[in-house]
């Protein structure tokens, strides 16, 4: 785990560009650093040790110094693949999986991306062919951005290390701007700068004599919902499921460091923890974050299974005013505006392990999008239910089951449910049914945006772009498996993995690692019959029974409680940051000229002075504060909205 | 007094929804919620509103769509309400 950038092309005083790249990017890798600097091409790399502590110093070339790589991440069956290596007469230096990669490469070109397990983004300098090959891995876990200026193509695992590079300074992309306010994140390769792009995941990158390729190495597929099942048996991919499952946490232990987990309290991080401690006879270590707020906290549950596994748990306390104080760096490091302060608590929580001496630590995340956990997907199923019969005053009261814990909505009376859900309004044959009440809702946060920014939008329609990149399959797919590949192809790598995960993890220099997005796993999964993932309306039925055994009965029948941070009032009350008064002042509103000065204070006032706020106020006003701190802190000063990209 | 009433609910919907956006062009039969204007927490504001301001005490089973989904069924609910008294 690492970070990384580099060039192809021309660069006057390349090592020192470099070393600034490296610099800019020294929180993902405290340990070590190393710069490879040739005519034509450049790496920088920063360390974070935990494979071959010793010998696996980054950039590294081969014998012959004809294939130099940059390397952030683990590939986890770097031991099975070193040894067929060997088998096949190829020789090592090191003990590390870097190496791994660079002998692959050697006897496979690309195509060794088809072997690789891991959460990766490398880029490979082959001198020889002159031309430099970048990758990243199948779900989006690891970063990788790039962009081209003066001829030259530059690349990095964090955007503020290109930001280094002489004459590219960061201009906000108000098309970005209105998919984070519509879709909750940018569809790649865009990002929140303008001209800078990010490599999709399961996507390779090869730059050669001026010319550029991108294309995908892997997908994400589903059957066709007429297709005969693959699983009539639930007992025996309950087996399998298993048996994948505990061998994808197997090999995520492998390190030199040890290695923790996050325990949220929740199913899929009990899940995991529980594999983990059976496989740390010396004691595991796990974390998680508390809250003061009774609707946020999962301290109990937390207790309860670190209790029951016996483990050595730690926790952050998450108090009013927290996330305000560190919010400014979560988005210095998330690097995009966010609707959600949830990634502030998960900053704090990887500053505990850094502070507990750990490097390493497993998570539950990607059971929800592999397994349908989500209440969006339950949701989807009720609308359509309801689609049915649009009259009836029965069936809206099930929208009242999927969301015990908004009290604004047990109050409604059935009609408003409906209503507020869409029920019948929605074409049953939309691509984006299941999406629909979710973006329409985030989308008129956009009540904000100014007049100025509107015109340069013109009638860009966020939703529609993203329907419009759909694979031709996706019609043909049951429509939980079109949800599940919307949240799995878009969200998951667009926010959860980026400015909830990595970037949150990275800051302080923490590698997570997440077994439930094995790639074994996830293609297992999207074979399932959809009845065994959402049964009913309980989520995650067939991962309940692959791993009864192995937890209490009050976590593992636990209703999926979705992990959110408080928003809003995070930022007003007593103890108010001056930063945060004078970033939603109409001055530094009126300057940036993305959002209309007016009604933000209207709306400033409003979450300071009602005790509850609605999810739409909430997204606006952590939406146009984080859009602010972004211009803070990436243009040095607010700026008015650049033309449409 | 129809007029008094509308004026007052639609100057509390642009003030509270719409942050003092008086040019949103906002028709009298124009839904609420398909305009995302109310969400779940913006009706049972429009409820405090109308029982501090007009002394109606709205029933669960006045909390409808059909009562309280554009300016003109606002207007016509109060109306029809007028004069009853508060109880909360």
């Amino acid at each position: 785990m690492c970070g990384y950038g580099g060039y192809f092309g021309a660069v006057p005083e390349a090592e020192i560009l470099l070393k600034r790249m490296a610099a800019a990017i020294a929180h993902r890798g405290p340990d070590e650093n190393g710069i490879l600097a040739a005519p034509e091409a450049g790496l920088a790399h920063v360390r974070l040790s935990i494979v071959g502590l010793g010998d696996g110093q980054q950039p590294m070339s081969d014998e012959t110094g004809d294939l130099s790589i940059a390397f952030n991440g683990e590939i986890f069956n770097y031991v099975e693949l070193r040894e067929e290596l060997r088998a096949k007469g190829r020789r090592f230096r090191t003990t590390s999986d870097t190496e791994v990669i660079l002998h692959l490469y050697a006897v496979m070109g690309e195509d060794c991306l088809s072997v690789l397990n891991g959460d990766f983004s490398f880029a490979i300098w082959d001198r020889r062919r002159q031309r430099m090959m970048l990758a990243r891995d199948r779900m989006g876990v690891r970063p990788l951005f790039y962009t081209t200026h003066g001829g030259t193509f530059y690349f990095a695992s964090e955007i503020k290390a290109l930001l280094q590079v002489p004459g590219i300074s960061a201009e906000l992309d108000p098309v970005a701007l209105d998919q984070i306010f519509t879709l909750w994140a940018p569809i790649a390769p865009r990002t929140g700068f303008r001209d800078i792009h990010e490599l999709e995941p399961a996507h390779l990158m090869i730059v050669e004599k001026g010319r550029t390729s991108i294309r995908p190495y892997w997908q994400l597929d589903y059957p066709d919902h007429d297709a005969p099942p693959l699983f009539a048996d639930e007992r025996s991919a309950a087996e399998e499921l298993r048996a994948l499952l505990t061998d994808a946490t197997r090999i995520r232990m492998r390190a030199d460091v040890p290695v923790g987990s996050y325990l949220s309290g929740g199913l899929d991080s009990s899940i995991v923890s529980a594999l983990a401690a059976g496989m740390t006879p010396q004691g595991l270590r796990t974390f998680s974050v508390t809250f003061d707020s009774v609707e946020h906290d999962e301290s109990a549950f937390q207790m309860e299974m670190a209790t029951a596994l016996g483990t050595h748990h730690s926790a952050v306390a998450c108090r009013a005013g927290d996330i305000a104080k560190v919010f400014p760096q979560v988005i210095r490091f998330a690097e995009r505006p966010i609707i959600r302060t949830a990634p502030a608590p998960l900053y704090q929580l990887s500053g505990l392990v850094r502070e507990q001496g750990l490097k390493v630590v497993l998570t539950g995340e990607g059971a929800d999008e592999v397994f349908a956990g989500y209440d969006i997907f339950k949701e989807a199923r009720v609308r359509r239910f309801c689609g049915r019969q649009p009259g009836s005053r029965i069936r809206p009261h099930l929208f009242r089951k999927l969301y015990p814990y908004l009290p604004g909505l047990q109050q409604q009376s059935a009609e408003y449910l409906a209503a507020f859900f869409g029920a019948g309004d929605v074409p049953l044959d939309d691509p984006l049914f299941s999406h629909r009440p979710r973006f329409k809702s985030t989308a008129a946060t956009k009540i904000f945006f100014s007049p100025d920014l509107r015109a340069t939008l013109k009638n860009y329609d966020a939703a529609e772009d993203l329907a419009s990149r759909l694979p031709a399959a996706f019609g043909r797919w049951h429509p939980l498996h079109q949800a599940q590949y919307l949240e799995s192809r878009f969200l998951l790598p667009g926010y959860i993995l980026s400015s909830q995960g990595d970037r949150m993890a990275m800051a302080h220099g923490i590698e997570g690692r997440f077994p439930f997005l094995d790639h074994r796993l996830v293609e297992f999964a999207t074979r399932l019959p959809p009845e065994m993932k959402l049964k009913g309306l309980v989520e995650k039925h067939i991962l309940r029974e692959a791993t009864k055994d192995l937890l209490p009965a009050t976590i593992g029948q636990r209703t999926k409680q979705p992990y959110r941070a408080p928003d809003s009032h995070s930022f007003t009350g007593p103890g108010e940051l001056d930063y945060v008064r004078d970033a939603m002042g109409e001055t530094r509103i009126g300057d940036s000229g993305l959002f209309n000065a007016k009604a933000v204070t209207k709306l400033y006032e409003k979450c300071q002075s009602q005790p509850a706020t609605g999810f739409r106020d909430n997204a606006a006003f952590v939406g146009i504060l984080s859009t602010q701190l972004w211009l803070q802190t990436f243009t040095g000063t607010s700026i008015r909205a650049a033309e449409a990209a | 007094m129809t007029e008094t009433i509308k004026d007052k609910v639609r100057a509390f919907v642009i003030e509270n929804f719409l942050f003092g956006d008086s040019s949103y062009d906002l028709a009298d039969g124009a839904s609420l919620i398909e305009n995302d204007i109310i969400d779940s927490t913006g009706v049972l504001e429009l409820v405090a509103f109308i029982e501090d301001q007009f002394g109606i005490a709205m029933a669960d089973a006045d909390i409808v769509p059909a009562n309280l989904d554009s300016l003109a069924r606002i207007s016509a609910f109060i109306e029809a309400k007028a004069g009853v008294p508060a109880t909360a």
